[in-house]
């Protein structure tokens, strides 16, 4: 199945100087990398995967506690930032777009954006720990959170909760930093003009981290932000 | 093949950024609205959908191998049977047979 721009028939295109030596020709070079980084993909979803079981299992075991805590979180905060992770989805796909159409300008400014956005997200993520912080909701031995319905056996329960908070997001954040370091390097090197319609399997593989992370948020808003919101 | 038509490509983005954009706001606005255990699952339905949509196309899955699809299908049923079992467990434990100490 064809899957890139890339017209292995035209003469010459074999020999595109990003070829490697040991694949037929660019498509089968680019399937190649495409593959390996879902197989990577793949044990991330299983990292991230048990993370979301233990989830499910102490929600399940403590559904009240669970939602009380969750009104601690800032939806409005979480819904920004939710939108700031899409719209940086959309310019890490547009980042590759420009490279399909040749434009090294404009990989470079939307490779940039992405790294923008992504940045406005930590710093949005930062307001909401350092909140969590000044309420005492961070696990451990100053936990006392300011609520009637986290005393006792509940806050304790709802301190499973917050650790699972801050694993989960801060998981979630070292991918974007991680990411953000990923996508500066490919600026440079985008602006030295590596990377063309034929050849951008870097952007490609990025590009497929960079929206896993959000796919990962994508659940992670719901069902840390939004547990029984409609009782607020 | 997608990427023949730059243009396309283009307005198939925008629509799927559209379209994530509203299913934020549908998340928010259903999570405010008591519909019993709907709640859980419009929240868990807007998500993969959304999931969905971020995989076909941002992701290129739409247009990539049969053998890339497969494996992204395989590491999303995994944690299907990941969770799917250890929750059987979890619900189901005491239900059939007393739990030995309990």
């Amino acid at each position: 199945m064809a899957s890139t721009t890339i017209d292995t028939h035209a003469p010459g295109a074999a020999h595109h100087p990003a070829l490697q030596h040991h694949f037929d020709n660019m498509e089968q070079q680019k399937e190649s990398a495409t593959l390996g980084m879902w197989l990577f993909l793949v044990t991330e979803i299983m990292f991230f995967g048990g993370l979301f079981t233990a989830y499910v299992v102490y929600r399940h075991a403590f559904p009240g506690v669970f939602a009380a805590a969750s009104h601690h979180l800032d939806v409005t905060l979480g819904g920004i930032n939710t939108a700031v992770l899409i719209c940086s989805s959309l310019t890490m796909a547009l980042a590759i777009w420009s490279a399909q159409i040749n434009r090294r300008k404009l990989i470079v400014f939307f490779l940039l954006a992405t790294i923008a956005l992504g940045s406005v997200f930590l710093g949005i993520k930062t307001v909401e720990y350092r909140d969590k912080f000044h309420h005492h909701l961070v696990p451990g031995t100053s936990f006392a959170p300011d609520d009637p319905h986290l005393q006792g056996v509940a806050g304790q329960q709802s301190q499973i909760f917050f650790a699972l908070y801050f694993i989960m997001t801060g998981l979630h954040a070292l991918h974007m930093i991680i990411g953000i370091g990923v996508l500066a390097v490919l600026a440079v090197l985008s602006w030295k003009g590596r990377y063309d319609a034929h050849y951008h399997n870097p952007l490609e593989c990025s590009g497929l981290y960079w929206h896993f992370v959000d796919i990962v948020w994508i659940f992670l808003f719901p069902l840390l932000y939004l547990i029984g919101a409609h009782a607020r | 093949m997608a990427h023949h038509d730059p243009k396309r490509s283009l307005l198939i983005y925008v629509a799927v950024f559209l379209a994530l954009l509203i299913g934020t706001g549908a998340t928010v606005v259903v999570a405010k609205t008591d519909l019993g255990v709907l709640n859980d699952v419009a929240a868990l339905g807007i998500a993969v959908t959304k999931a969905v949509l971020v995989i076909l196309f941002f992701m290129h899955v739409r247009y990539s191998t049969r053998l890339t699809a497969l494996t992204a299908l395989g590491g999303f049923l995994w944690l299907a049977i990941l969770i799917g079992i250890t929750m059987i467990d979890y619900v189901g434990r005491g239900a059939i047979m007393p739990v030995p100490g309990k």
